[in-house]
């Protein structure tokens, strides 16, 4: 039996396929065997991520279709490094609709038996494509941001999901400023947890590692030396039961403040 | 150069982060709820209607809005009186 995860946030942007990039890796790293689905069709970029766009041969959409389908282990494609680690991407050219919600969930009921993970990459938005991904799962991440516009996509997708009957739901917090937050023009967590009440596996500082590790291919979990590869690791901890408490950035003192305004810092 | 002062001393007005979160809390009660602007127009015209046969209020000063209260959501209105009417 495997796990099947969905990982979503309602508006674009934000970090869902960084997300399913790196939680895909850290499952594999403990030694699962993980399926990540890109269900984002024709805006498809889970494969540049993990690094393995040149090696796609057939999609999601050749293993749905009603005509002669390809079976779906001609479509997986194995991670180099990462052994245990599958892709299973989507299309590029063709559209949303090329899938259909209940294909999806029954190529899940077929990968079921092989994989302890099945992660579910998440479109942006509440049609179609979001529908599809959201159908086989049983418990999902929700990923937001700590803007206005972004906790409230967030909070639309929370009622969607208990709608279908999700109720396992965890939130990942991205591209958290501190400085900001520290001067209070920016969402903390206890915001967040006010606003949303989702328990919370992951703060992931805002980082440059983040796009350096895309621009790699190497999901930003390998680099283990980064602040958010650091804080990805911890995700993977929690969502096992682990109490690993959250990165506090030291405050600034009154001197380092003064020192600040007059341009000493 | 007050604002500099009040920031050594770590006080400033009202910074965004808070500003949002109030704006977001309103906003997240009428997603929930899925009420729109024209449904709570439409409230507040019925409600004057029914007052009005018991008294005079001031139309035009008539606030209504849903807030949290804990867990559930309160509907408030603030309906300014200009006298009672009497003998109905």
């Amino acid at each position: 039996m495997s796990v099947r995860i969905v990982i979503t946030s309602g508006k674009g942007g934000v970090g869902k396929t960084t997300t399913t990039a790196s939680i895909g890796v850290g499952l594999a790293q403990r030694g699962y065997k993980v399926v990540a689905m890109d269900i984002d069709t024709g805006l498809r970029n889970l494969d540049l991520l993990l690094g393995l766009e040149n090696r796609i041969m057939y999609d999601l959409v050749d293993v749905t279709r009603d005509n002669d389908p390809i079976p779906y282990k001609k479509a997986l494609v194995r991670h180099r490094k990462y052994e245990t680690l599958f892709l299973l991407p989507t299309s590029q050219v063709q559209n949303k609709d090329a899938i259909k919600p209940d294909k999806v969930e029954k190529l899940c009921n077929e990968m079921d038996k092989e994989f302890d993970y099945i992660l579910l990459d998440s479109p942006a938005g509440i049609e179609e494509g979001f529908k599809t991904a959201i159908k086989p799962a049983q418990r999902a991440i929700i990923v937001t941001t700590p803007e206005i516009t972004a906790v409230r996509d967030a909070d639309k997708v929370i009622g969607e999901l208990g709608r279908e009957g999700i109720d396992d739901i965890k939130l990942i917090v991205t591209r958290l400023r501190p400085k900001m937050i520290e001067e209070g023009d920016m969402f903390d967590m206890r915001d967040i947890n006010d606003l949303l009440a989702i328990e919370c596996i992951g703060q992931i500082p805002e980082d440059e590692a983040v796009i350096k590790a895309t621009n790699r291919g190497e999901p930003v979990i390998t680099m283990e030396d980064s602040m958010a590869g650091k804080a990805y690791k911890n995700v993977i901890g929690r969502l096992f039961g682990e109490q690993i408490p959250f990165y506090k950035p030291p405050k600034d003192s009154f001197f380092t403040r003064l020192k600040k305004l007059f341009g000493m810092l | 150069m007050l604002e500099a002062l009040m920031k050594i001393f770590g006080k400033s007005e009202k910074p965004s982060g808070k500003i949002a979160k109030d704006r977001l809390r309103v906003v997240l009660i009428h997603d929930r709820a899925s009420v729109s602007p024209e449904l709570m127009e439409r409230l507040k015209n019925d409600i004057i209607q029914v007052i009005s046969h018991y008294m005079d209020v001031k139309t035009n000063g008539i606030e209504i809005s849903l807030a949290n209260d804990d867990d559930s959501v309160a509907l408030v209105a603030n309906i300014p009186v200009k006298s009672m009417r009497h003998g109905n």
